[in-house]
């Protein structure tokens, strides 16, 4: 039902695969996400939809074996074989009004998602200054599908293998220090880079979306496993993200949840012939 | 499959005799597994009665020709008819009664709270006071002797010719599983859209294993898709496909999404690491099976659980904690054992297996460690004041009375909402509080045309039988409006 029609390995441990999921790739739109099963017993993993094709009915997803359920997927499953469950598009999709200059952050595995978040931002008439920032060079993907969906892209390499030395956020900061416009920002990719764009954003007080991907079960607003402090309220970021205003995202609280079954999740990998086989490799 | 019943030496009604009802006999209890026992494994607790047993129980039914039970009963299920089939062996034949009445019997014969319906009217208590007949346990024998021992197949059951109609149903659990079996056996189409990977709804994340058997579940989905109903998993409607889309695809819609949605007190703290909502906790346990140690969803093994509420679903909560290891589980009410929402078998069972019941307390905060882990709640006692608008005394704050209780868990069992995915996606859609979808109760006919709704959407979280009520009630109403020529419309009062 749910076949893998493609899969690519982008850089060590970062997958691109792409499912047959009809529905889903009609209705997506930019910043939404789906939630994947590997097999019946798996657990349900949200991940953000990095394209869509709505005429094959294909959705694609990039993502990092970083846990138990995304290194099985990396490593047990083929193309042509099935997932047990995909579920979405689920979530608010990305606000994508016209409001001049947009500069769009993408950081490590977080480059995926800003992809039809930049398409879309230039579909509505906005001007496209993409950054993305990668470890190493070795570690690059998606930049040429980036540098066709933005206006403008800047690389950062944190070891300056490629492009800019340094963080996604100095190049922004330099920027904002050349006086370019900038009339919002879109930062997506791991927590430390998007509160560091935040925390950079506040002073200059320029609009500053993050998209969060804490945990979850369900993925339709019926656990409340993933909700955050937003100012002073709280938010699923499952129904009522998984965008939100970065200035007013609690991040502390945030880290903090995102570290509740690291215990549990040490288990799971120690448990997994997939994953033991994984990290074996890694260390030759 | 069948198998020969020799009644007499059950104990039972023979052919061609009359019964004599022996209702002086103290009412029989079900066999359950030992507190010992039942606490290292999920299986079901009350193990059900023998065919003996069931007779025996059933020859103390007076078999009422007035009977108030089935006034009782919310879907008026003839209950002195099918008490009356198992004193006479007629065992798939009691199960095909029920079946007329509910079509789920072997879950509502688990679940509802018989104490305060039909067993609470049962003629008997007036003269053998607390010895009421055991319908429920009854039903539930019925149902589970017929999964057993016929074959049961759909395309047996009378089915009316095929209208042409389309209908959708959104949700599978107790309402919209009830609703499209009955709308399949009026003849029309219909596809039943299902968020989760498997259907049944709260029957399969929200009661526990012991309480309900997921393979029971199961059998019954089956059922309703042997029936003819297409079941499509992994499917928002206002997501996955917009509202808009299905209403333009189908002669009508039933909304029975349920109450999904957790209730939280909004006190400080509540977003610490091991502070659950009860959702969270009972769908990692129940429908992501994380009580097993091979499966791919983890919980965090609790040491001392707090449980704030006392429904059914803090009773389950209660329950989990006791089979996932704890050493201290304790139901935090705000009011007294009297005022108790949960069943009361579910009370007993939770107090034999260990529970332990702090009431008249309320949380007012929970406490964390430097790591963003719950150690501990601050809680305040309360007394009963006046009856409020549930008719139950008021629990009032004491004063000066805050001290704390430590633990590593708290699970917040207060309640359920309806999802806003449906409301917030269908313009004009009347609601009230935002998320309870207003029908008129006789039709089920919300404020938009072809939009029917029923069971906790409509009502915000209830019980399994009348959510079940709704659905076959709304299946009438549907069958209606889709043959009506005119497609007349007859929304609540706004």
């Amino acid at each position: 039902m749910y076949r893998i029609t493609g899969k690519k390995v982008l850089a060590t441990g970062v997958v691109e695969m792409t499912i047959e999921a009809p529905r889903v790739a009609k209705a997506h739109k930019p910043g939404q996400f789906l939630m994947v099963m590997n097999r019946e017993d798996s657990e349900r993993v949200p991940l953000t939809i990095a394209d869509s094709n709505p005429e094959t009915g294909e959705v694609t997803i990039v993502f990092l074996e970083v846990g138990r359920s995304t290194i099985e997927l990396g490593e047990e499953f083929q193309v042509g074989e099935d997932l047990f469950a995909v579920l979405g598009p689920l979530g608010t999709p990305t606000h994508l009004d016209k409001v001049g200059t947009v500069v769009v952050i993408g950081g490590g595995l977080g480059v995926a998602p800003i992809y039809p978040i930049c398409k879309g931002l230039r579909a509505t008439g906005n001007r496209v200054v993409t950054i993305i920032g990668y470890r190493r060079k070795d570690l690059m993907f998606w930049d040429d599908k980036l540098r066709s969906a933005s206006d403008e892209l800047i690389v950062t390499t944190d070891d300056g293998s490629f492009g800019m030395k340094g963080f996604v956020s100095d190049a922004l900061k330099k920027l904002h220090d050349e006086g370019r416009p900038m009339d919002r920002v879109v930062a997506i990719g791991p927590p430390v880079m998007m509160r560091a764009v935040a925390e950079l954003t506040r002073p200059w007080e320029v609009p500053t979306t993050v998209s969060l991907n804490t945990i979850m079960i369900d993925g339709t607003g019926m656990c409340g496993g993933c909700r955050v402090g937003i100012g002073d309220e709280t938010k699923f970021v499952c129904v009522d993200g998984p965008d939100f205003d970065g200035h007013k995202v609690h991040w502390d609280e945030m880290f903090a949840r995102m570290k509740v079954y690291q215990k549990e999740e040490r288990e799971a990998i120690a448990s997994s012939p997939s994953c033991r086989l994984y990290f074996e490799t890694l260390k030759r | 499959m069948s198998e020969t019943i020799d009644i007499a030496a059950l104990g039972g009604v023979k052919e061609g005799e009359k019964k004599r009802p022996r209702s002086k006999d103290r009412r029989l209890e079900i066999a359950c597994q030992s507190v010992e026992d039942r606490l290292k494994n999920y299986d079901e607790v009350a193990l059900g009665y023998s065919p003996a047993e069931a007779v025996a129980e059933a020859m103390r039914c007076l078999e009422c020709p007035k009977p108030r039970c089935v006034v009782a009963c919310p879907v008026h299920i003839d209950i002195p008819t099918f008490i009356g089939h198992v004193s006479r062996g007629h065992f798939v034949g009691a199960a095909e009664d029920i079946r007329k009445y509910n079509n789920l019997p072997a879950v509502c014969g688990r679940v509802c709270p018989q104490e305060n319906l039909c067993e609470a009217a049962c003629i008997i208590n007036d003269t053998n006071p607390k010895n009421p007949i055991a319908i429920g346990r009854l039903e539930r024998f019925s149902a589970d002797w017929q999964f057993g021992h016929s074959e049961r197949r759909a395309d047996s059951v009378a089915k009316a010719p095929a209208t042409g109609y389309k209908v959708a149903v959104i949700g599978s659990g107790p309402a919209g599983l009830s609703c499209s079996a009955d709308l399949a056996k009026m003849g029309h189409t219909v596809h039943l859209f299902e968020a989760l990977h498997k259907a049944g709804g709260v029957l399969m994340y929200g009661i526990p294993e012991f309480r309900l058997p997921k393979a029971i579940v199961q059998k019954e989905v089956e059922y309703v898709q042997a029936l003819g109903v297409q079941l499509e998993c992994n499917a928002v409607v206002g997501r996955t496909m917009p509202v808009q889309e299905v209403l333009d695809e189908f002669d009508a819609l039933f909304v029975a999404s349920g109450a999904g949605y957790p209730n939280m007190m909004g006190i400080p703290g509540e977003n610490l690491n091991g502070v659950y909502s009860a959702n969270e906790f009972l769908t990692r346990v129940n429908l992501m099976k994380a009580w097993k140690s091979d499966v791919g969803t983890p919980i965090r093994k609790p040491r001392r659980v707090v449980v704030v509420g006392a429904g059914f679903t803090a009773f389950d909560v209660v329950r989990i904690s006791l089979r996932l290891g704890a050493e201290e589980a304790r139901i935090v009410y705000r009011r007294s054992r009297e005022e108790m929402p949960g069943r009361g078998e579910e009370i007993e069972h939770a107090l034999e297996e260990g529970a332990i019941f702090t009431l008249l307390t309320n949380p007012v905060r929970y406490i964390g460690d430097d790591n963003g882990f719950v150690k501990a709640v601050e809680v305040q006692k309360m007394e009963l004041g006046e009856p409020d608008s549930s008719g139950r005394r008021r629990p009032v704050p004491v004063r000066d009375s805050n001290y704390i209780i430590e633990c590593d868990t708290v699970v917040v069992s207060i309640g359920q909402t309806p999802n806003v995915l449906i409301p917030s996606n269908l313009p004009g859609l009347a609601t009230r509080w935002g998320s309870v979808i207003k029908v008129n109760r006789e039709t089920y006919m919300s404020t938009v045309p072809k939009v029917f709704a029923g069971g906790d959407a409509i009502t915000g979280a209830a019980t399994v039988i009348l959510a079940t009520r709704a659905g076959r009630e709304a299946a009438r109403s549907i069958d209606g409006y889709v043959r009506d020529p005119n497609r007349g419309w007859y929304p609540p009062a706004v």
